[in-house]
């Protein structure tokens, strides 16, 4: 048996961390194509302060790392369709800013955990957010595969084909904000980017196809997220680094199956 | 027979940051005519294009025909080498298989193994096929084409012009399409469109296409390139 205490706060932290995975492995597959790998790890630093205001009014850590999530991405989006700027750029804008403020915030014996996360005590009601925000994520970023795709292409080509672009873009900068949210719970504010990112750059060294690229990102996602989740449990150690780590190792074999 | 036209455009301007890129455009298209835009660099051809597709904001009128269906063929895209997206993929996105296949029959892809290929790793002359496809299956009225480049590797076979000439009298399609080769324009276009931010000359080619007008739009030291092509 790989968990060898496997209880019912154990089930809702696999849960959790197994529908997260499979959310941020999936748009992770967009985010990459469209050059946003380092926009979840940014925007990551966003929930922060979001964080600390929820613990001190002890609401939700994760509506709290949404609400601000929500305003920065509406920001990014509104300055970008604005500016023309380059998405990293803005919300290179941000991310300091925020983390600087998060830090100061968020007192300090929560601390660690917003910033590593911490699955392993998983309350039913975050479990069950977790889950249901998850299949949110995966349904509107499989509803929008095709804007957002050929808008990765070509915007103009997008717009001539009547796809709505600046909404789709909206939709997604708000589902990674969404999967960010999520993920603080299970890798903490810190390391979601590499939750979101990991999974898809090996599925991309891997796959010739979209179909398999996104399949294979969402997969290694929820691999790295249970095996990393086993690790952690088995040996006693903080599960969101060990996800990640596994998710890193994911990355370094995949290069060998890398197509020249 | 009397021909409707297509598209009316009248005093369009276009600026960028306050610099005026276009100014004072007016033509019209008929349909089922080829028009060629031809134009030194940074004359706003491009400019021109995208306005007429409604991706940049400009003062003036550019109406298309009621319920007009515009494909719009890009030069080239900006994707990597290994984009995890097959041709299939990208034409799927725009109808099912047998479209696919109508569509590829069309454009003379008969290599059904294309399918499969990266999107990033066809050639020139691939990718600019697979575009017209993918324009041509929205079942267009108009195409809109930015600077097909003659020549590259179809094989010995039809010539992307050629393809458009054929498009053009088969489907009946109204072509749109920059060109900055003068020996084209002769050959496809039935009419001509002379920008350098301003409108130069319009028309059809052999009468619009004069010694001055050539000389207004590239100044006197392009005029020998084509001077074999001047009646």
């Amino acid at each position: 048996m790989i968990f060898p205490f496997l209880d019912t706060t154990m089930l809702l932290g696999i849960t959790t961390s197994v529908f997260v995975g499979v959310a941020a492995g999936y748009l992770g597959s967009f985010m990459v194509l469209r050059r946003m790998a380092l926009v979840g790890d940014a925007l990551s630093h966003v929930a922060l302060p979001g964080i600390a205001l929820a613990l001190l009014f002890n609401v939700n850590p994760f509506l709290g790392a949404f609400f601000f999530l929500f305003i920065a991405v509406v920001a990014i989006w509104a300055i970008e369709e604005k500016t023309n700027l380059p998405t990293e750029a803005l919300v290179g804008v941000f991310f300091t800013f925020s983390l600087a403020i998060g830090v100061l915030l968020t007192p300090e014996p929560e601390l660690l955990e917003a910033l590593f996360g911490d699955v392993s005590d998983v309350a039913f009601f975050d479990a069950l957010l977790a889950v249901v925000f998850s299949l949110l994520i995966l349904s509107t970023a499989f509803w929008l595969k095709k804007d957002l795709l050929i808008s990765t292409i070509s915007r103009d080509l997008a717009e001539s084909a009547k796809v709505k672009v600046k909404r789709s873009n909206l939709l997604f900068l708000l589902l990674v904000a969404l999967v960010v949210a999520l993920g603080v719970k299970v890798v903490g504010t810190l390391l979601m980017g590499a939750l979101v990112i990991l999974p898809a750059v090996a599925a991309r060294n891997m796959a010739l196809r979209f179909r398999g690229f996104s399949l294979l990102s969402a997969a290694f996602g929820a691999l790295s997220a249970v095996l990393g989740g086993g690790i952690a449990a088995v040996y006693n150690l903080p599960p969101g680094p060990i996800i990640v780590l596994v998710a890193a190792a994911f990355f370094f074999v995949s290069l060998a199956f890398r197509r020249a | 027979m009397k021909e409707s036209v297509i598209l009316e455009v009248k005093d369009l301007y276009v600026n960028f940051r306050g610099e005026s890129v276009l100014s004072n455009i007016s033509f019209s298209l008929k349909k089922g005519y080829a028009l060629a835009i031809v134009g030194p660099n940074g004359a706003g051809k491009s400019t021109l294009f995208r306005a007429l597709l409604g991706l940049v904001p400009y003062r003036g009128t550019i109406s298309w025909e009621k319920g007009v269906k515009i494909g719009y063929v890009p030069q080239k895209l900006a994707v990597e080498r290994d984009l995890p997206l097959s041709v299939h993929e990208f034409l799927g996105f725009r109808g099912r298989d047998p479209e696919i296949a109508e569509a590829f029959n069309a454009v003379g892809i008969h290599d059904d193994s294309l399918r499969d290929r990266q999107l990033g790793a066809l050639s020139g002359g691939e990718l600019q096929r697979v575009l017209v496809a993918f324009a041509i299956m929205g079942n267009p009225d108009v195409l809109l084409f930015d600077e097909p480049v003659a020549g590259i590797d179809l094989g010995g076979e039809e010539t992307i012009y050629n393809l458009l000439l054929r498009l053009h009298k088969e489907k009946g399609l109204t072509i749109v399409l920059i060109s900055h080769d003068l020996d084209v324009v002769y050959r496809y276009a039935d009419e001509v469109l002379c920008l350098n931010k301003k409108l130069v000359c319009f028309g059809r080619p052999e009468e619009a296409l004069t010694s001055e007008s050539l000389k207004k739009l590239y100044g006197d030291s392009a005029l020998f390139h084509h001077t074999h092509k001047q009646i």
